[in-house]
């Protein structure tokens, strides 16, 4: 199978060496009168060009994850350790997708893109073919002089996705990217994304509440507990890419998504009377 | 595309909605007039009190040169007092945001300042600067920059929070993060508080020149009261409104060329979607 392939070069060209290492990462808010524990340590490791998804129930800390690993957020306990260094700082390899947007409504489709190149100081003359080649790619060619508030929900989240992947990072971080979208116009995302993400590989980390979406996605899925989150267990998913919607009615699948909810039952989030 | 047509299709209704916006308050400023004209005209009252607005256009006309002579001054007054208001104002709208020391300092002396009656120590203001022109513009400028402080203020912290953690995860600097973010996000409101100051800056320059002046519509607003001119305070008064409009919507059509991606220069159009 094409991904598991991938997978074994990935992790044998780095000699064992994960690209992305999560070691006992923390996060505790300290309040006026008490603190907040958000996330107990986590440990996980990702492999380069690996896709991991990260499901848990709402407020298990999972974008408090994301920022830690992204180093937007101080860390209580804990170290990321991305490509053999610690992230000390905003680490700035990356693409980084929220469920909002974050377009900028002075800016146009283009401009928003070229965003990225603007504040890296890199050349605009250079990427602006580039930043065209990537709309057209994700069906938003003809788009580039119109605003955000001119788009659909779902041609905004495709904008962004562009913005993220403009500077070819080697890591995508997205926090339930598809999370405010309509259900068809999120299945199409989900196709794109994989499209894209077999075209060039990126260590994807996404976060979503979602289980059918982190299943088509995912080489492997991280289940969090409820607050404060821990990585309560793993699942590797060895469905062949590319996916297929259809793939979602396979017994395989169901499979993985009665895993999933049986993990969720376990710690009394759904109750079946 | 289906997009394209929709654009167009905005295009025609804001046309109508464009239309709609001259001629309501052209409508509603004509009947309040004609209701006034008739009131005098018909109670036959005396124009020592209340002249009828035929009475107050015909002296516009009459004395039009010294009042355009006085509208002038009283213009400058005003324009440079908000200039002043926008040079101090934009600053320690920032100031306030990047400097948490600094708005602990100064916030509550500003709401302090702010709460004392201006007119009352316009006086003092003149004793200070003379009776010429520097105090009136000093007067306007601590009528008018209050509101720009504050909502430069509330602009710059209005953006969102993912939008900053974004721009960081591509290495911006603070500045940069002001200057890609921060402050292009916080131009609507800082509009809204230019749009308040340019009228607070008028009333600014009126007070200065009633305390003392010996020029300027404030000034002949005096003088023409007086001596019981009516007729001539209700034109000082008119050309001042004339004057304030002006100058209100000259910030306003900056406003437009400078945010015309913000919602509320969209209001037009969403008025020809459902007009």
């Amino acid at each position: 199978m094409i991904a598991d392939r991938a997978h074994d070069r990935a992790v044998v060209g780095i000699g064992n060496q994960p690209f992305m290492s999560i070691q006992a990462v923390g996060k505790t808010y300290r309040g006026k009168e008490r603190s907040v524990k958000a996330l107990d340590p986590v440990n996980l490791d990702l492999a380069a060009g690996e896709f991991v998804s990260v499901v848990g129930p709402s407020g298990c800390g999972k974008s408090t994850l994301i920022m830690l690993v992204a180093g937007l957020v101080p860390m209580t306990t804990g170290q990321v350790v991305i490509e053999g260094r610690r992230v000390m700082s905003p680490y700035t390899n990356v693409g980084i997708i929220f469920q909002r947007d974050a377009l900028l409504d002075w800016r146009t489709v283009l401009d928003n893109v070229l965003l990225q190149i603007d504040i890296r100081r890199l050349r605009r003359s250079r990427y602006e073919p580039l930043a065209r080649e990537l709309l057209t790619r994700v069906g938003l060619g003809g788009f580039e002089t119109y605003h955000p508030w001119e788009l659909s929900g779902g041609m905004r989240q495709r904008v962004a996705l562009c913005r993220a992947l403009i500077h070819d990072p080697s890591l995508l971080l997205m926090d339930e990217p598809f999370g405010a979208l309509d259900a068809l116009t999120r299945d199409q995302m989900i196709l794109d994304l994989e499209r894209i993400w077999l075209e060039n590989r990126k260590t994807i980390m996404f976060i979503t509440h979602s289980i059918s979406e982190a299943i088509f996605l995912s080489d492997r899925i991280v289940v969090m507990s409820p607050r404060p989150g821990r990585i309560a267990s793993e699942i590797r998913v060895s469905l062949p890419r590319p996916r297929r919607l259809s793939v979602r009615e396979s017994t395989a699948f169901g499979r993985y998504a009665a895993q999933i909810r049986e993990q969720f039952q376990a710690f009394g989030l759904l109750t079946e009377t | 595309m289906p997009e394209q047509s929709d654009r167009e299709g905005l295009g025609r209704g804001a046309f109508t909605a464009r239309l709609a916006s001259y001629a309501y308050p052209l409508g509603a400023a004509l009947a309040l007039f004609g209701a006034w004209e008739a009131f005098v005209r018909i109670g036959a009252i005396s124009p020592l009190l209340l002249p009828a607005p035929t009475e107050v256009l015909a002296t516009v006309v009459r004395e039009f040169p010294v009042l355009l002579h006085m509208s002038a001054i009283t213009a400058a007054e005003f324009v440079l007092g908000f200039a002043l208001s926008v040079l101090v104002g934009l600053p320690l709208g920032a100031l306030i945001v990047y400097a948490r020391p600094i708005e602990l300092a100064i916030y509550p002396l500003l709401v302090a300042f702010q709460t004392m009656p201006k007119a009352a120590i316009a006086p003092i203001f003149v004793v200070w600067l003379g009776a010429g022109m520097n105090s009136k513009i000093l007067i306007a400028f601590t009528i008018a920059f209050f509101p720009i402080v504050i909502d430069t203020a509330i602009g710059l912290r209005s953006a969102a929070p993912e939008t900053i953690h974004l721009v960081r995860s591509m290495g911006a600097s603070a500045f940069q993060v002001f200057w890609y973010v921060r402050f292009p996000n916080a131009l609507p409101s800082i509009f809204g508080g230019l749009k308040v100051a340019s009228t607070l800056a008028v009333v600014g320059a009126i007070v200065g020149e009633f305390v003392s002046a010996d020029k300027g519509l404030g000034y002949l607003v005096l003088v023409a009261n007086g001596e019981l001119n009516t007729r001539l305070v209700f034109a000082c008064v008119l050309m001042l409104s004339v004057l304030g409009i002006i100058f209100y919507f000259l910030v306003e059509a900056i406003e437009r060329l400078v945010v015309s991606w913000h919602v509320s220069a969209r209001q037009l159009e969403l008025a020809g979607e459902t007009g």
